[in-house]
């Protein structure tokens, strides 16, 4: 699974993920209460600077950016049935420039910076016990099951086609969730194998009950199957 | 279940509604030019396999690793950007959609499972989802809530389709694997 992180050096890339996460945060407070046609044209031509500013791939980056004209005709539709064009055309332009910019962000940031980034976001999710390793385990599962569900359901797909000569349906996302299922229960069996995603380091007071508490977690999993 | 199983439950679960973006298994016809997204099935999915509080965190690492950048949204979308979209209120609404209809089947835990994931898919997956989605649209596109609301209205039959095709689904699931149905232990 490939990110959309854009590999090279450009001025943007130097900037520090916060800041610009700070900086679009501010963008959307100004554009918001902007109407002038033409200030909004100038903001959007400078976040398709910014895009210029990476080269040829950047231009590359921004032609694959599809989802945005669907959301712009979707607006501009909307506003035209509703019989207000214009505000349509404000807030097309709006949308667009904060997109492009939000998206200029991704395209510059390292995934690992950004979770540096958002981790302030990430605080309470302590409060409740989950520790940054855990996080970053669940990260690292979730990238990793991703394209491997996605195989399974080709495979369903094609056994379904060789079947019945039709293309795919809904009834197979019943046996794609099973296989899911059979799938992470061998995950958890080999995590409990490796002695769990234990919050806790050896060194730590209560280090030494680690070996217990993995014989315990085993005899836990035992009763539950 | 120990702390780690329902971590890679969740973790499964959030990969699963990433994979169904990508599936055309459930693309219904598309209406009006606006694809469906299986997206919001794999939501319905995670509240009424998981339970509400596993659920909604499935759904919120989802959106989490999408805001980091990886591509899962349907169509390959991913990214900050996907936050400054007009669906940015369902995208919010997600995690809260798991939660209730999580909290719906504990409520209908003695009802038969058909029903009640039905029922739970509708209340959590339509009903409060698109309380947030349709103020989320009129913010974002400055329509009124009516305009908004009837932008929405070509999206209906698609997800009433989806709350039944849950309800078979997780009906299934537990005839195969009874333990996996979280919400009804």
């Amino acid at each position: 699974m490939i990110g959309l992180y854009l590999e090279k050096r450009s001025p943007l890339h130097l900037v520090p993920a916060g800041w610009k996460l700070l900086a679009l945060a501010l963008a959307s407070l100004v554009l918001f209460p902007l109407r002038d046609p033409i200030v909004l044209l100038a903001c959007l031509a400078v976040s398709l600077s910014g895009y210029a500013l990476l080269g040829r791939q950047g231009l590359a980056a921004l032609r694959a950016l599809r989802a945005l004209a669907l959301i712009l005709a979707f607006v501009l539709g909307l506003h035209a049935v509703l019989g207000s064009f214009q505000t349509g055309l404000l807030v097309a332009l709006r949308l667009a420039t904060l997109f492009l910019l939000a998206s200029l962000i991704t395209l510059t940031t390292r995934m690992d910076d950004m979770i540096d980034a958002l981790r302030p976001v990430l605080r309470p999710a302590t409060w409740v016990g989950l520790s940054e390793r855990r996080l970053a385990l669940a990260i690292a599962l979730v990238i990793r099951f991703t394209p491997v569900i996605v195989d399974m359901g080709s495979r369903l797909q094609e056994a379904h086609r060789a079947r019945s000569g039709r293309k795919g349906h809904v009834k197979l996302v019943a046996p794609l969730c099973l296989q899911a299922l059979n799938a992470a229960d061998h995950v958890a069996e080999a995590l409990a194998a490796r002695g769990g995603a234990a919050p806790e380091l050896a060194g730590e007071p209560g280090g030494t009950g680690r070996l217990e508490g993995r014989e315990g977690d085993a005899d836990q999993m035992d009763t539950n199957r | 279940m120990t702390a780690d199983r329902s971590l890679v439950h969740i973790a499964i679960h959030a990969a699963f509604i990433g994979a169904l973006g990508f599936l055309p298994l459930v693309s219904l016809p598309i209406m009006g030019g606006v694809p469906i997204t299986a997206q919001s099935l794999g939501v319905m999915l995670a509240g009424a396999m998981l339970g509400p509080v596993r659920g909604a965190l499935a759904v919120l690492l989802f959106l989490f690793i999408v805001a980091l950048g990886v591509p899962l949204l349907a169509g390959g979308r991913g990214g900050i950007g996907v936050f400054y979209a007009p669906s940015v209120g369902f995208l919010i609404g997600f995690p809260v959609a798991a939660l209730v209809c999580g909290a719906m089947m504990r409520v209908l835990r003695s009802q038969p499972i058909f029903t009640a994931t039905l029922v739970s898919s509708v209340v959590g997956g339509i009903i409060v989802l698109y309380a947030f989605g349709i103020p989320g649209i009129a913010i974002m596109a400055e329509t009124s809530l009516p305009g908004a609301f009837a932008g929405m209205l070509a999206y209906l039959p698609g997800d009433i389709l989806k709350a039944f095709a849950t309800a078979a689904i997780v009906g299934a699931v537990e005839r195969g694997r009874p333990d996996a149905i979280l919400s009804r232990q």
